[in-house]
């Protein structure tokens, strides 16, 4: 199928097309970042603690930064920490589902139980003290790969069981009797299918490494001098902004990380929803 | 035939698996690149505190023996286990001398209470609400509802938490906004203390009852969609049998079911859940415990505190594919 007509079907359901809107605005914020007129390393370039005027859109925070140009460069690096650790996590989880598979057998029984074991053992505990050991050495990317090593294990199930479903196939045998070494066979004929199922897996992890990262940052175990959704929440909470009524600086992170995660989310469904056919032809209209 | 097929692999995977855990946790602060010891020298010193070279060394040796640091790693980690078994993870460097079991046994009974209530309330509300709506799903309330956990369900807890405390905390001054209990009251079986306490879980409850329903309850309304297109359902329709029979007999406890297993495989994922929940609202439970514990660099307390929760998280998670049988009629376990 063309993607000019997946992309119709995709923008037929109301939650892609808001998702898709926010979205553009949240990149274009991150893209606004790189015409910054500020370091957002330096603290003090303006007066501090001023309210929303023309000057200063969203006014400015207890350490003299403009809390507009502050939040384009949190949401840049946080998605680029998202990005870093979907992307990572994606390979590990693909290579796992596609290996637990279609070999099956004892090596299936060892990488199932791995990816039991990440499920069932409370994650974030051992995430934090990862990070903890780490903490000196934490800089975007480093959160990203921490993050990527603890997200793969469901998606892995997840790919595993449309492995499952592909080897049981006609084609699957025909390629095998017809002498297609496995190699081929995986990345041409089975690639097809886990792409898409894939890439939606990839935009709720990337949900999810947004939110880790802002929890590991709100406990202190991020590297406070870079700007991210959650050292942008922790900057604040840490200046007590709540109990001055600083909303316009608390509420800025708060408010576009939640944009963000709502935005992620109604893709991710709005895609899967698309790839599973029997969503696909209430939706579509039987084509 | 129970035994060898199921009972049996289980028990030795919940085995491994604590194995595995622990061994990790014992392994990390190994491996990483910076020393405990020499970190927490550090972190006092970064406090300005003024310490001569003897005492440094004195304080290095008292450090490695308290942090099991000692003798070759064979040797720790077998000494790592028989303390484990014992229970004692130490004592706590930051809140010294007090053994970082009591500090965890002081804390459990509110982490558990919250968890406890908020798991077992957002199950069932998630689940009944859910399938009600999976019932109904082309009417007005049960489109709003789905809408409404759409909303919610891709928010972080810790988001969340602080959402309400704003607006209930500090916007609506309606609720307390730190704590388990107002400080200086005493714990006692009066109604004004139990009045208290409920009114300071309220708020970590209800973050993570709405986070915990909304996705219940999408799951539901999904796997209730799927039962009521079956053959059995249309059949006792067909047979003039009440709606709310069909409803609640027919569908809703063949959904809750699957809903089981998932809840044993997210147990993990609510635990850090609670834990965050409790740091957002300085809820006096593990969470803020161990928040406190990295604040302060206290290992044998961060150790404890995973190493506990690993046990008991995968414990849980045991009992509850145990117990599954007795749910479902259609398993068991030929």
């Amino acid at each position: 199928m063309a993607i000019g007509s997946t992309l119709k079907d995709l923008f037929r359901d109301y939650r892609f097309t808001v998702a898709f809107i926010v979205l553009l605005f949240l990149v274009g914020l991150a893209i606004a970042s790189f015409f910054s007129p500020y370091d957002p390393t330096i603290w003090y370039y303006a007066p501090r603690d001023l309210k929303p005027s023309n000057e200063y859109i969203l006014g400015t925070d207890s350490r003299g930064q403009d809390i507009f140009w502050q939040a384009t460069f949190a949401i840049r690096n946080s998605l680029i920490i998202s990005v870093v650790a979907g992307l990572i996590s994606r390979i590990i989880a693909v290579a796992v589902g596609l290996v637990a598979g279609y070999q099956g057998g004892r090596t299936d029984r060892v990488l199932m139980f791995i990816s039991d074991g990440f499920l069932v053992i409370p994650l974030f505990l051992i995430l934090v003290m990862l990070a903890m050991l780490i903490r000196d050495k934490m800089n975007i990317f480093n959160t990203g790969l921490l993050l990527a090593v603890f997200g793969w294990a469901w998606d892995a199930r997840v790919l595993r069981a449309q492995v499952l479903s592909l080897r049981e196939r006609e084609f699957t045998k025909t390629a095998v009797l017809s002498g297609t070494p496995t190699l081929e066979l995986v990345f041409k004929e089975y690639m097809p299918y886990i792409t898409p199922l894939a890439f939606s897996t990839l935009i709720n992890n990337m949900s999810w490494a947004i939110g880790m990262e802002m929890t590991l940052s709100i406990i202190g175990l991020t590297n406070m001098d870079i700007p991210t959704l959650g050292t942008n929440l922790k900057w604040a909470l840490n200046y007590q902004a709540i109990l001055m009524r600083r909303w316009n600086w608390i509420l800025t992170p708060v408010v576009l990380s939640v944009l963000l995660f709502i935005a992620l989310y109604w893709l991710s469904i709005s895609i899967s929803e698309y790839l599973d056919p029997r969503t696909r032809v209430q939706r579509v209209g039987g084509e | 035939m129970f035994l060898r097929n199921y009972l049996i692999p289980r028990l030795l995977q919940y085995f491994l698996v604590i194995f595995l855990g622990i061994t990790i946790v014992f392994f990390i602060p190994r491996l990483a690149p910076t020393n405990p010891v020499e970190r927490t020298i550090a972190e006092i010193r970064s406090r300005g505190t003024y310490l001569d070279p003897n005492h440094i060394q004195a304080m290095v040796d008292a450090l490695t023996e308290m942090y099991g640091l000692s003798g070759s790693w064979l040797e720790q980690y077998k000494d790592f286990w028989v303390r484990l078994s014992k229970g004692d993870f130490g004592v706590s460097f930051f809140q010294f001398p007090a053994p970082v079991m009591d500090l965890i046994k002081q804390a459990l009974p509110w982490t558990v209470g919250l968890l406890l209530t908020t798991t077992v309330l957002s199950w069932l509300f998630g689940n009944i609400v859910g399938g009600m709506a999976g019932y109904a799903h082309n009417r007005g309330w049960s489109k709003i509802l789905d809408f409404l956990a759409m909303f919610i369900r891709p928010i972080p807890y810790y988001v969340v938490a602080l959402g309400l405390l704003i607006l209930f905390g500090y916007v609506y001054r309606l609720f307390p906004i730190a704590g388990g209990a107002t400080i200086g009251a005493l714990p006692s079986f009066t109604w004004v203390y139990i009045k208290d306490v409920l009114r300071h879980a309220f708020l970590p409850a209800l973050s993570m009852v709405m986070l915990g329903g909304a996705s219940w309850f999408q799951t539901s309304k999904l796997i209730v969609q799927n039962i009521k297109a079956e053959d059995f359902v249309q059949y006792a329709q067909l047979g003039g049998i009440k709606e709310s029979r069909i409803m609640f007999r027919y569908i809703i406890r063949n959904a809750m079911l699957p809903q089981v297993t998932n809840l044993a495989l997210s147990l993990g994922q609510i635990l850090s859940g609670a834990l965050i929940t409790e740091i957002a609202f300085s809820y006096p439970g593990i969470g803020h415990l161990l928040y406190s514990a990295i604040t302060t660099g206290d290992y044998n307390l961060i150790m404890g505190i995973i190493s506990m929760s690993i046990v008991a998280i995968t414990t849980l998670v045991l009992i509850v594919d145990l117990i599954y049988p007795l749910f479902d009629p259609r398993i068991r376990y030929k």
